[in-house]
C-alpha cells in the first residue's frame, strides 16, 4: 500500500427532518462498503461513540446507523475547536439480498462494523457441467 | 476579530476582563497555528483538533477512529507537541469495494501550546476512537500568587 499522508476532511452535517433532542448537531459519518461471496459489510467512523450508544434500525429495508457520542466535561475554558463533536447518523436502503435476520454489528475504538450476511438465493452458486 | 468558530457558553461572559482574556490567548493561538500552516483559509492538517483549558491543565482531544494506540506517537517538549502515526485500514481480500470514504495513510501534526508544559506530568488517553491528551503546566507558567508585605 502506498504511503500517503491523511488528508483533513470537514464533518457533513445531515440536514435531518426534524430536530435531534440533544441540541447537538448530527454528522454524516463516513462508511466504506464492501461486498464479499457471503455478505456485504459497512464499516461507519462514529469517533466519540461507545458501543452501547449506537442503534441500528432496520425498517421497510431502511437500515438506520445512529451513534450518539461520549460528550466531554463541562467547565472548560476552550482555546481552539477544529472541529463539531455531535452524534452520528446516516441511513442506507438494502437491497433484497440481504438476509435480515442474521445481521450482526461490531464497534471498536469509533468504528463500527456491520454485517449483512446474503440472502442464500443470492449467493453466486458453482454450476457444474456434466458432460455425458 | 479572527475568522473562528465561537464555542458560544454563557459562563464565558463572566466579565470583559475575561473575555479580553479569551480573545487575545486566541489571537495568540490562532497566529502560531497560522505560521505553521499557512495562509487563511487553511487546508486543515489531520488530526482536527480541539483545546480547551480547565484549571492550569491544557487538554487536547482530537477524533481518530480505528488508530490503534500503538501507531500513534505523541511527543511533549517545551511549548510543542507532536502527534504523529499512522491510520491502517482492514484491507481485505477478495471484496469488491461499492464505496471507500474512509481513507488510510501517515499524519503528523505539530501544535504550538500557550504555556510551557510539565512534560513528565502529561496524560494521554484513547477511548472509542478520542484521544484525549491531558497537558498540565509548567510550574514557571502557573499564575503565582504574589503576598503583599505591610509595613508597620
Amino acid at each position: 500500500m502506498t504511503q500517503k499522508d491523511l488528508q483533513l476532511k470537514d464533518k457533513q452535517e445531515l440536514q435531518a427532518e426534524g430536530e435531534s433532542t440533544r441540541n447537538l448537531p448530527i454528522y454524516l459519518p463516513a462508511v466504506d462498503i464492501y461486498e464479499s461471496d457471503d455478505s456485504l459489510t459497512l464499516v461507519a467512523d462514529m469517533p466519540g461513540v461507545a458501543a452501547d450508544d449506537v442503534s441500528i434500525d432496520l425498517k421497510d429495508n431502511q437500515l438506520t446507523l445512529h451513534g450518539s457520542v461520549t460528550l466531554p466535561e463541562e467547565g472548560e475554558h476552550l482555546l481552539l475547536k477544529e472541529y463539531g463533536v455531535g452524534d452520528y447518523q446516516r441511513q442506507f436502503t438494502l437491497g433484497k439480498m440481504v438476509d435480515q435476520s442474521k445481521i450482526e454489528a461490531a464497534m471498536k475504538d469509533g468504528v463500527l462494523t456491520v454485517t449483512l450476511p446474503k440472502a442464500e438465493v443470492a449467493k453466486p452458486r458453482k454450476i457444474t457441467v456434466k458432460t455425458s | 476579530m479572527a475568522i473562528i468558530r465561537w464555542y458560544d457558553r454563557p459562563s464565558a461572559y463572566g466579565s470583559l476582563r475575561e473575555m479580553e482574556d479569551l480573545r487575545q490567548e486566541m489571537n495568540r493561538l490562532f497566529s502560531s497555528f497560522f505560521g505553521k500552516s499557512g495562509p487563511w483559509p487553511r487546508q486543515g492538517v489531520y488530526p482536527a483538533l480541539n483545546v480547551t483549558e480547565k484549571e492550569n491543565v491544557i487538554v487536547v482531544r482530537g477524533e481518530l477512529p480505528g488508530i490503534r494506540a500503538e501507531d500513534m506517537e505523541i511527543t511533549v517538549e517545551g511549548e510543542t507537541l507532536t502527534l504523529k502515526g499512522e491510520r491502517k485500514l482492514q484491507d481485505p481480500e477478495g471484496v469488491s469495494y461499492h464505496r471507500r470514504e474512509r481513507e488510510a495513510g501517515r499524519f503528523r501534526r505539530i501544535v504550538n501550546l500557550p504555556a510551557r508544559i510539565d512534560a513528565e506530568a502529561v496524560e494521554a488517553s484513547f477511548q472509542n476512537g478520542v484521544l484525549t491528551i491531558k497537558l498540565p503546566k509548567a510550574k514557571e507558567a502557573l499564575p503565582k500568587q504574589v503576598t503583599v508585605k505591610s509595613g508597620s
